[in-house]
């Protein structure tokens, strides 16, 4: 089957994301690409664990954070998984449409996600003067929650290039490995949001 | 039960198939919300005590990981013996990261 045909019901694998060799070698990279930076995020959040009472007579985590709008964020991030895991349903009962429709919806909630993130920053910057120089637990913290947040703008980006550069082309088995390790890589960002405001906010409030 | 079956056949068994795995889905993300309500619930109520929120928090934290890794990333479909491998090679060496960097923050 010459894979830049687009599918049709009759000639559609069941799983299109790893039925070519190159599908195959995506689905594995991006498995490994995740191990990696399963240790990374680790480092970042020991470095954080051991810095978060390093706050040199600035703002604490208690003074600052708001568990409303983390949990509002944890929504917005946590459905946007599951948007994700819809489209992947779409992708392989081979609707194109309604993948792309519902890959959309995930784009959407990322970027709602990100403008509450920027708003967060925004806050702590300008009414209690909390930035990266102001204490090692400053420093700490916007490199962890920074680093999760340029993941979610590279994610966004991702998305958006992938729908744009597919748009037209339809499902085949060229791009449907593309579709799948993105929606990999999103639920990815997810997993680490949930230590995120475990380790940074729950505990934080908690002290 | 007979092998005639056309490929519109094979397909409606396919579809039924995912529809069932999608419910599965569903169901894995009302789990998690509800992890997550319980985790905010307890920081913002504060009734527990700090030395057993913590480790509560980091339990319920893993088990909802468990569900986004095992259901919503496929690991519990077959075919999934080497992702399973690397994450878990991962998840090891990120422990002995975070056990270095224990040990040489409070020892």
């Amino acid at each position: 089957m010459n894979h830049d045909h687009t599918l049709n019901p009759e000639t559609m694998p069941q799983e299109p994301e790893k039925a070519t060799l190159e599908g195959k070698n995506k689905f594995l990279g991006l498995w490994f690409f995740l191990g990696g930076e399963t240790v990374l995020f680790a480092s970042l959040f020991g470095t954080f664990v051991a810095l978060r009472n390093s706050t040199a007579g600035g703002p604490t985590s208690q003074e600052m954070f708001g568990l409303g709008l983390v949990f509002i964020m944890t929504v917005l991030l946590l459905t946007s998984s599951l948007t994700s895991v819809y489209a992947i349903y779409h992708m392989k009962n081979n609707n194109f449409k309604l993948m792309q429709l519902w890959l959309g919806i995930t784009g959407l909630l990322g970027l709602g996600f990100l403008s509450l993130e920027i708003y967060e920053f925004a806050h702590y910057i300008t009414d209690y003067g909390f930035t990266f120089r102001s204490s090692a637990f400053g420093s700490a913290f916007y490199t962890l929650v920074g680093f999760h947040g340029g993941h979610v703008i590279f994610g966004v980006s991702w998305l958006i290039t992938l729908l744009i550069r597919n748009a037209k082309r339809g499902l085949n088995l060229y791009n449907a490995p593309k579709f799948y390790i993105f929606s990999l890589y999103w639920h990815f960002i997810d997993v680490v949001w949930v230590f995120v405001f475990t380790v940074v906010y729950l505990m934080g409030k908690v002290g | 039960m007979e092998n005639t079956n056309s490929n519109q056949n094979l397909n409606s068994f396919q579809k039924q198939k995912n529809k069932e795995e999608m419910k599965k889905q569903l169901i894995s993300f009302t789990l998690m919300i509800v992890l997550t309500l319980i985790a905010f619930a307890i920081v913002a109520m504060g009734a527990i005590e700090k030395i057993y929120v913590i480790p509560l928090l980091i339990v319920l934290a893993v088990i909802q990981v468990g569900f986004q890794f095992y259901y919503f990333m496929h690991m519990k479909d077959k075919d999934h013996g080497m992702p399973a491998t690397i994450i878990y090679g991962g998840v090891w060496a990120a422990l002995l990261t975070l056990a270095g960097l224990g040990v040489v923050s409070w020892w």
